[in-house]
């Protein structure tokens, strides 16, 4: 799987912890994945698997204490973000790397006009441009975004806008810098399926203009499918399968990817009241996880090596995949016989 | 579904309106919000009534409203024979046993302050006190049937001393159906609930709600705004927008042949999990938003955003029309007797308002009569 696309933002081995009074919570453990010129990645997974964090983690955006980086790398235009000063940072924040969240309320400040916030971000980064033509500039990147009647509504209130075209407006305030690197968190989540669609079509189109690379974070796999040309899926902070979308879907190789796909109900496929797949339990506790696979008690084809070590790392024509199955039996055999040599020293 | 049973559930043009009122020292009621504006539908004794719809188009205001926990403003809702928008308070408590609820977020709707024995025991426990069950039932039998109750939707026992914040969203889910299941109902009125769970956890939770229906003949509401769950658990669907019903129809007919312009729509708009479909579909992008209920609309109330809007569409509100026995739809686009795309704005002005003035003088005769 040969692409010849510039990668432009690569993370590399990155590793975030909190440390709380409970223990260590690995919230992201040694992910690594890059970002090329004009794609768009997905990164997927259920509540709690690292998504959020990680790309929290890409913009140094941690609170710390608790949370740390306490490892890996993050190259975006040949200097490692994480070794940035905080001022160093403020420049590519919002300016290179854009950011939208989930809930378009609660990242827009209430008490300030549209025009303000769009201003104020557009001269941040620009020092050079009067204030008349951040403001020409704002409408015009508001027009992009398909808000009607921008010159008049720019003056307005975040809450006189519905959801829909608060996240419009942040998608705006994203664009009005030029970002190469647009982090969408769960962007459409909180939106009504036929906004949804408006949002989503929105990004692609805006990606495909500007040629813009996106990593878009969500749970939902539909939404991947039709928006990313690659897809990582994170499984209690790692990333356990990494495919172009349509290998992936068309062919999983890990047990969770298959399960994940397969327990969600499709409109497409006769809709009958069968039984759906189910992975049985819980996502695991991520405070002190031991050292073994951590999807292993819900794994239906769970082995002996999966409870003692976590799975090699093995690529297949560019799909990448953590899972004991397609380890080499050479290295299924250390870890038995280390479990066998530790049950004699018990003994 | 053609053999005639009677239908369980019977609600007949029922509005659910919210006074605003201006505020202040004097205030006074300057309007209402329509959350539900006259809908009408039955649920047969076993199936399962998939209601869809985007936020604020009255999905839950119809359920609340259907379990009387607000009072609707008009319209009935019979069960089993009887009008409980009429029934006094006191003999609501007992219909309400057989109609129960599950709602959509776990961690607000179960008391942190109560043990999982105590939120399941509850209900049992207020009937029994009351003498509203058949027998009494004494504490150990409580126990007895909190413990089934747990063990049929899947929790362990053991944990019946646990609080609910030592659960995660998915046995908390199931916490709130034991709790449901814990008077025998007849009916459940489930509202989203599986929307705030994760893909694998809510997989559980709808396998779930199958058996339990299949095993005790339970008849349900279901409200999702994810269409492809509604395909999953429904018989039939129907498509709220604004406070009405849009579309009324067999689950195969609806998603086969969906016949209103906002179900085509909303089925468009919907994410299918695969990349080779996803790449070749033709999606139909609304545009706009869905305008405030707080006024009275003229006309079709999804004309401002339906592709497939005439000029007839702005004035005149939609009856609903039978397309067959399994569909009913509300929309101008399916009246046999005459095709409308051929009216012209002035034709159907002249027409609106001729109506209109003949609502009014009717409205005012009646007025009359009454004094």
């Amino acid at each position: 799987m040969e692409n010849n696309k510039k990668v432009i933002l690569d993370v590399k081995d990155l590793q975030t912890y909190f440390l709380t009074d409970a223990g260590v919570v690995k919230a992201v453990d040694g992910v690594s994945f890059s970002v090329r010129e004009g794609e768009t990645i997905g990164i997927v997974g259920e509540s709690g698997s690292g998504k959020s964090v990680t790309n929290l983690s890409i913009m140094k955006l941690i609170p710390s204490p608790p949370g740390k980086i306490v490892g890996g790398e993050v190259i975006f235009e040949d200097q490692n973000i994480l070794d940035l000063s905080e001022k160093e940072l403020r420049e590519i924040r919002g300016d290179k790397i854009s950011m939208i969240f989930q809930d378009p309320m609660t990242s827009l400040n209430p008490f300030l006009k549209i025009s303000t916030q769009m201003i104020e971000t557009i001269r941040l980064h620009n020092k050079n441009v009067s204030k008349e033509e951040a403001r020409e500039k704002s409408i015009k990147v508001l027009e992009d975004v398909g808000i009607p009647a921008a010159r008049e509504r720019i003056d307005s209130y975040p809450h006189q806008f519905s959801g829909g075209m608060r996240q419009r407006v942040m998608i705006a305030i994203a664009l009005s810098c030029n970002a190469k690197v647009l982090i969408a968190d769960e962007p459409t989540t909180a939106l009504d399926v036929t906004i949804q669609a408006q949002i989503l079509e929105l990004i692609q189109s805006i990606s495909k203009k500007y040629g813009t690379s996106v990593i878009l974070i969500t749970h939902d796999l539909g939404v991947v499918a039709g928006m990313c040309d690659e897809v990582c899926v994170m499984y209690a902070g790692r990333i356990v399968e990494k495919a172009l979308t349509d290998d992936l879907y068309k062919k999983p190789l890990h047990p969770y990817t298959e399960g994940l796909i397969k327990s969600v109900p499709r409109m497409d496929t006769s809709g009958s009241k069968e039984k759906l797949f189910s992975i049985e339990g819980q996502p695991p506790n991520v405070i002190d996880l031991p050292p073994c696979c951590p999807f292993h008690p819900r794994c239906h084809k769970a082995m002996e090596e999966c409870k003692h070590a976590y799975p090699p790392r093995k690529v297949f024509d560019g799909h990448e995949v953590s899972c004991w199955l397609y380890a080499t039996d050479e290295e299924k055999n250390a870890v038995l016989k280390s479990i066998g040599s530790t049950e004699e020293n018990d003994k | 579904m053609s053999d005639k049973k009677e239908p369980l559930l019977v609600v007949k043009d029922l509005k659910q309106h919210f006074p605003v009122s201006s505020g202040g020292v004097f205030s006074r009621v300057k309007g209402a919000i329509r959350a539900v504006d006259g809908i009408s539908f039955e649920v047969n004794p076993g199936e399962t009534l998939g209601i869809v719809g985007e936020s604020g188009c009255g999905k839950s205001t119809t359920v609340r409203s259907i379990a009387q926990l607000y009072r609707p403003t008009a319209g009935e809702v019979i069960f089993d024979g009887v009008d409980l928008c009429k029934l006094p308070e006191k003999e609501l408590v007992k219909a309400r046993q057989q109609i129960q609820m599950i709602f959509q977020d776990p961690y607000a709707s179960l008391d942190p302050r109560m043990t999982v024995r105590t939120i399941i025991a509850e209900p049992i426990e207020i009937f029994n006190k009351r003498g509203l069950l058949e027998t009494k039932l004494t504490s150990l039998e409580i126990e007895d049937q909190v413990e089934k109750l747990m063990e049929r939707v899947g929790l362990n026992k053991a944990f019946k001393n646990r609080y609910p914040h030592e659960f995660s969203g998915g046995q908390r889910q199931r916490i709130g159906i034991a709790r449901a299941l814990a008077l025998n109902p007849k009916i459940i009125l489930a509202d989203e609930p599986v929307s705030a769970l994760d893909v694998s956890i809510q997989a559980q939770i709808l396998n779930l709600l199958n058996d339990l229906q299949e095993e005790l003949g339970l008849t349900y509401i279901f409200i999702a705004h994810d269409l492809a769950v509604i395909q999953h658990i429904s018989t039939r669907v129907a498509v709220m927008y604004l406070g009405k019903i849009v579309e009324l129809a067999d689950k195969k007919e609806l998603y086969d042949n969906p016949a209103h312009p906002y179900t085509q729509a909303l089925l468009s708009a919907a994410p299918i999990p695969d990349p080779v479909i996803e790449k070749e579909r033709q999606r139909i992008i609304l545009t706009g938003d869905v305008p405030s209920p707080d006024k009275k609309q003229r006309g079709c109330y999804f004309q401002a955003r339906c592709p497939k809007r005439m000029p007839w569409c702005t004035c005149h509100v939609p009856p609903t029309f039978e397309i067959s026995e399994k569909q009913k739809v509300a929309c101008w686009l399916y009246d046999e007797n005459k095709d409308y795309s051929k009216v012209s704005m002035e034709e159907a002005e002249v027409d609106a308002k001729s109506n209109e003035a003949k609502a009014a003088a009717d409205a005012l005769g009646q007025k009359k009569k009454s004094k």
